[in-house]
């Protein structure tokens, strides 16, 4: 596909084709230089964001907004398993396989929100290994030298992530290619979470005593034992939607823990920031 | 949460949906804001066709016996029956399945199917709920590719129900108009990738997120309405009249 051939074809019915998208005639040309860095896959996800920006009046500040703030927590998750993969504590080959999966996964996401809020004129959030301290300010001294807390940590990025993601799914909705990606991401968080829960059961470090893991969340729990995580799970014991009380419903033996457990939670903007502002250095 | 089998969920063989007593959605007076209002507002755009009415063969009783012909509807209200259509079938589908579990299923399996399974019900009936007067009638499944005795038919099935699934949401999402029923939306998402995620470990431990699931740009499956329903056909005798759904 040659995107320059569509943009031109499209001048043809619409002169201001170029200021529309991106305000400049040179910026758009920086656009379709800089798309050829950009997978193949990726490209319709850019182009889509510009047309919607200059077609359908989306508030692009809002939406450039939202993926820096998506693109800043994938920058904590991928530099989190850079160190992760590296530490020589990983036990076995089945985990440093599924951790190695994560890691590029964050990349990929690193490098695909990147290239759209470039695409949409904005500018990347940009951080290094030396932005982060996965202490969290000496809560978790032993991240990346006992494994269990390495795990517990993991889990609590992911669970977040996904609720991250969910919370800014509305905000992206002028723009179907940007809400189809982040949707699409933010069901791959939920992958990872899921799986990092499952690598957690079977280690077994600290899960609470009483407290059965599962992939999925049950009430509030957060399955990991420090308090220090509890902000994560805050929320997720929701059991009433959109007014419709799911334990019982219709006479099915719902449960309280399973109603939680069926829907998972968003968090706000504030509630993720406050929740990963101990993690930068 | 675990459960065992002697929790027994209502089910009726041909018809997805058990004829429950149903409230109305409106009557639920907690419900407030976006989605009341507009679930208020929104009668079924598209009556249904009147000869096709009439033509509609229902096997079971009242509106939610199983029928031979639905129609999803338009707006938000047939992406939301559309959802509806998929939490029946995957409902029915691990209910039967743990009527008579595979030989030799390990407690863990129980456990997991046995959430799972409670999952997808609280999501069928809580669209039915909301949904109200417009939701479709109950759907006739079939099961018949399925062997039920076979962990792998069994757990493969389940695996290829959530993919299809978390790809249905995450196409889905786009056709939405309303932000609080997008929420919704992703509130059920992520609980299927982690059914997904949960079901492939299962099968293959490690398969969380393999590149059958997750593309060269980390980006997870996704699937048209018309996609979605060419594979649930596979499941589904019922037919679902899907061409009022929107595309955009």
């Amino acid at each position: 596909m040659n995107f320059s051939n569509i943009i031109e074809e499209i001048e043809k019915v619409d002169p201001e084709v170029y200021e529309k998208l991106n305000g400049r005639r040179s910026a758009m040309k920086n656009f379709l230089n800089f798309s050829g860095k950009v997978t193949a896959a990726a490209l319709p996800v850019a182009i889509g964001g510009m047309f919607n920006k200059a077609y359908a009046g989306s508030p692009t500040s809002t939406i450039t907004d939202v993926l820096n703030f998506a693109l800043t927590l994938e920058y904590i998750e991928w530099e989190f398993y850079k160190q992760v993969v590296a530490s020589g504590i990983i036990p076995s080959a089945a985990a440093i396989g599924a951790l190695t999966t994560i890691r590029d996964h964050e990349a990929e996401h690193v490098a695909l929100l990147t290239s759209v809020i470039t695409s949409l004129g904005a500018t990347p959030v940009y951080f290094t290994a030396a932005s982060f301290d996965y202490t969290a300010k000496g809560t978790f001294p032993t991240v990346f030298t006992d494994y269990g807390v390495l795990l517990a940590v993991a889990q609590t990025f992911e669970d977040t992530g996904v609720r991250a993601y969910k919370g800014q799914a509305g905000n992206l909705i002028s723009s179907n290619e940007i809400l189809r990606a982040a949707l699409q991401i933010h069901s791959v968080e939920a992958r990872h979470a899921a799986h990092v829960r499952e690598m957690r059961r079977r280690y077994g470090a600290l899960v609470p005593p009483g407290v059965l893991l599962q992939p999925w969340i049950t009430l509030n729990q957060s399955g990991i034992a420090t308090p220090a995580v509890d902000a994560s799970y805050a929320g997720e014991e929701l059991t009433n939607q959109a007014g419709v009380n799911v334990v019982g419903i219709n006479g099915f033996a719902i449960t309280a823990e399973d109603a939680s457990e069926a829907f998972d939670e968003p968090l706000t903007k504030e509630q993720v920031v406050s929740i990963v502002t101990p993690f930068f250095a | 949460m675990p459960h065992d089998l002697s929790k027994e969920v209502p089910l009726i063989q041909t018809s997805v949906e058990a004829a429950m007593p149903r409230r109305k959605f409106l009557a639920y007076a907690g419900l407030s804001a976006g989605a009341l209002l507009f679930a208020a507002s929104c009668k079924k755009e598209t009556s249904q066709d009147p000869s096709l009415t009439s033509n509609v063969n229902s096997l079971g009783g009242g509106k939610d016996g199983g029928k031979a012909v639905v129609s999803l509807g338009s707006g938000d209200i047939g992406i939301l029956n559309y959802a509806y259509a998929l939490e029946q079938l995957e409902a029915a589908f691990y209910t039967r399945a743990l009527q008579t579990p595979y030989a030799g299923i390990s407690d863990k399996e129980m456990e997991y199917l046995s959430d799972v399974r409670d999952h997808e019900i609280a999501h069928r009936e809580w669209f039915k709920n909301v949904l109200g007067d417009d939701r479709i009638g109950g759907l006739i499944v079939n099961f018949s590719s399925i062997n039920f005795d076979s962990r792998d038919s069994v757990l493969g099935t389940a695996k290829a129900l959530e993919d299809v699934g978390v790809s249905a949401y995450n196409g889905a999402g786009e056709l939405l108009q309303s932000a609080t029923y997008l929420l919704f939306a992703g509130k059920i998402v992520s609980v299927e990738a982690r059914h997904a995620a949960a079901l492939r470990d299962m099968l293959n431990y490690g398969s969380f997120a393999d590149s059958t699931a997750v593309d060269m740009n980390g980006l997870d499956l996704v699937r048209t309405p018309a996609e979605v329903l060419a594979i649930a056909s596979g499941f589904i005798s019922t037919k679902i009249i899907s061409k009022d759904l929107p595309t955009s």
